[in-house]
């Protein structure tokens, strides 16, 4: 068997024909296929093939025969195909059966037209998040009238999920937050000889920011993606159109019990963060800087008021609330393929976070003002 | 009459999942280029089979052989080989979401030949041409319907001119017409590339249509009640069941 595939030309009177050679296999690698501007069309009249030397073929025969006959019968050469083999005849008459026509496709978009899209997307966003809002607190109402159905079970578990569940991944960066600040803060304070106020300084900042704040980002990347990926995974399986159909209402169902558990744990996740915080300062503080215990517990002590502590967990309420919006909203506007799914996951962690430092910014600059 | 060998054959295969078996004592052969249908109830582990039979998952006792090499004693690299003869249409096309239909096609070629880019165009669109999507390579399979999304699976299928073809259930979701249209392509494509196909169906117009030999799983017995051709086993079949699935009978009438 020739490894080589090629053709060869031979032209009787006005009769072409070619004559293929050898095995035209995808698989046969061994030389680069004769290309089809070989084939001196322009003298012919009839087009003929001959396949008596052809070893083997499959696909790659029939893409070229497909260019050949098209180039031929621009040229009004006519086509004799009653000496290619059978599959060959029935495959290229198949390619040439059109079912379906495609629709046709606006080309690339010109940079205004990209603009005006993307503000188009912008403003459907802006109106996606206020209408979302507004179904939560017609969500809320209905619950409070005690006309919203969901599963208790739903709500025990994801109060679980987002409290208990999550606690040793808080508590470890917690802690080594703490650690860090008091670190830091160590060097610095050091130089003025007022390492004691290393306490102060880990504590104000884990109470204040670091505390409501990292319980927020882990709990975005760990509970606020999986609401999405849930939600998102439910709306490619048309689960939530068979809630729906059903009667239910698929958002009091899927994101009231989601959202009550994590505002509501939230704080208490905070609170935890705040005192693990102290206490990777505290480590620090007496074993680095040889503050006695009962001083650094005083020193904390005195320097936090509870103000500080409500402070943070009118944060994490907020930041909670963020969480759960981000999560739920970019789950249920999720398009229907396992790679949308990706994107609102990825979209839903990227705005939790972005929303989250926003209204942390905002909640510091406000409560700076009013002197709390 | 001569004997060549069965391009598939499977001996005393057991399916389970865990200690939960499936079927057992599964002895059949698949001649090359027949169309082979798996027939049986919902849940009797037809698609089971189908996983086994394209390697996806291990035999819990038994041998499947492919031209009378036992595919489990094989090295994984020549596993692979063997899959690379395989194409697989899954029951809803299965198509990667985050790619058009084009590169779909496309990416076994791209990955297992060596041709060029210009080459494995041309490949695209004669396929998605045998499969009557001409010109819908830039689309992504959301933007398609279900349908079109079932023979761009086929066009993905056939991408490397494969000996074996897999079908998970080619007419489920898909209207009479539509499924007619599929058989008569699966009909074709068989005559013309010479492949062997494997169907899991219970759909009788595509039994009858496309089968010369087939498998029938029963539940209750968790065993094959037999294997032979459709149209054969219709009227002449010992197994009353079998009778009765061919037939369309309601069981009580018989």
């Amino acid at each position: 068997m020739t490894k080589h595939c090629r053709f060869q030309i031979s032209e009787d009177n006005d009769i072409l024909c070619l004559h293929f050679i050898g095995a035209w296999t995808t698989h046969n690698k061994g030389c680069p296929l004769p290309s089809v501007e070989d084939v001196p069309l322009s003298s012919a009249k009839t087009l003929h093939f001959n396949t008596e030397k052809l070893s083997s073929w499959d696909s790659r025969l029939l893409v070229t025969l497909g260019k050949i006959i098209e180039g031929a019968y621009k040229r009004g050469i006519a086509v004799d195909e009653s000496d290619l083999p059978e599959g060959v005849r029935n495959l290229l008459k198949l390619t040439r059966k059109k079912v379906l026509t495609p629709p046709k496709t606006a080309g690339e978009p010109g940079i205004f037209h990209r603009i005006g899209l993307q503000s188009i997307v912008f403003f459907d966003h802006a109106q996606q998040h206020l209408t979302f809002t507004g179904k939560i607190l017609l969500g809320y109402m209905r619950l409070y009238s005690g006309r919203a159905r969901f599963l208790k079970r739903d709500l025990s578990y994801f109060l679980y999920n987002c409290g208990p569940m999550a606690l040793p991944i808080v508590t470890l960066i917690a802690f080594l937050v703490g650690f860090t600040l008091a670190f830091i803060g160590a060097v610095q304070l050091e130089m003025f000889g007022a390492s004691i106020f290393v306490a102060n300084l880990v504590g104000l900042t884990m109470v204040r920011e670091m505390g409501p704040m990292m319980a927020a980002v882990i709990m975005a990347g760990r509970t606020g993606a999986s609401f999405a990926a849930q939600l998102g995974t439910m709306q490619v399986n048309e689960e939530i159109d068979a809630l729906e159909t059903m009667g239910l209402n698929s958002f009091d169902f899927l994101v009231l019990p989601r959202m009550t558990a994590l505002v509501l744990m939230m704080p208490l996740l905070a609170v935890w963060a705040d005192f693990i915080g102290i206490l990777g300062g505290f480590f620090i503080g007496v074993f680095s800087l040889d503050i006695s215990p009962a001083l650094y517990y005083e020193q904390t002590v005195t320097g936090i008021k509870l103000n500080h502590f409500l402070v943070g967990i009118i944060k994490s309420l907020f930041f909670g609330y963020i969480v759960a919006f981000c999560g739920c909203i970019k789950g249920l506007s999720c398009g229907r393929s396992a790679d949308a799914v990706g994107k609102s996951t990825t979209s839903a962690v990227v705005s939790s976070i972005v929303f989250i430092v926003i209204a942390d910014a905002s909640f510091t600059f406000f409560f700076n003002l009013v002197g709390i | 009459m001569q004997e060549q060998q069965p391009l598939i054959e499977v001996q005393n295969l057991t399916m389970a999942y865990g200690d939960f078996v499936l079927q057992r004592d599964l002895t059949f052969s698949i001649a090359k280029g027949s169309i082979f249908t798996i027939m049986g109830e919902s849940g009797c582990g037809k698609s089971t089979l189908l996983r086994h039979l394209t390697g996806l998952k291990k035999p819990a006792a038994g041998n499947i052989l492919f031209s009378g090499v036992d595919f489990w004693q094989n090295s994984h690299k020549e596993r692979i080989e063997v899959l690379k003869r395989c194409g697989v249409l899954y029951q809803s096309g299965a198509l990667w979401s985050s790619m058009s239909i084009g590169e779909n096609v496309a990416l076994p070629l791209r990955q297992f030949t060596k041709l060029s880019q210009a080459e494995i165009n041309d490949l695209v669109e004669l396929k998605l041409g045998l499969v009557g999507l001409k010109g819908f390579a830039d689309f992504l399979p959301a933007a398609i319907s279900g349908g079109m999304r079932k023979r761009a699976g086929l066009a993905r299928a056939i991408a490397l001119d494969p000996e074996i073809l897999f079908f998970d259930e080619p007419s489920a979701g898909l209207d009479p017409i539509s499924s007619s249209m599929l058989d008569e392509l699966i009909l074709e494509l068989r005559d013309s590339l010479g492949a062997t196909v494997v169907i899991v169906t219970h759909e009788l117009p595509s039994i009858f249509t496309l089968a010369d030999n087939s498998i029938f799983l029963d539940t209750e017995t968790r065993t094959m009640l037999t294997t032979g051709n459709p149209k054969i086993l219709a009227t002449e079949s010992d197994s009353i069941k079998v009778r009765q699935f061919l037939n369309r009978n309601d069981p009580l009438s018989v």
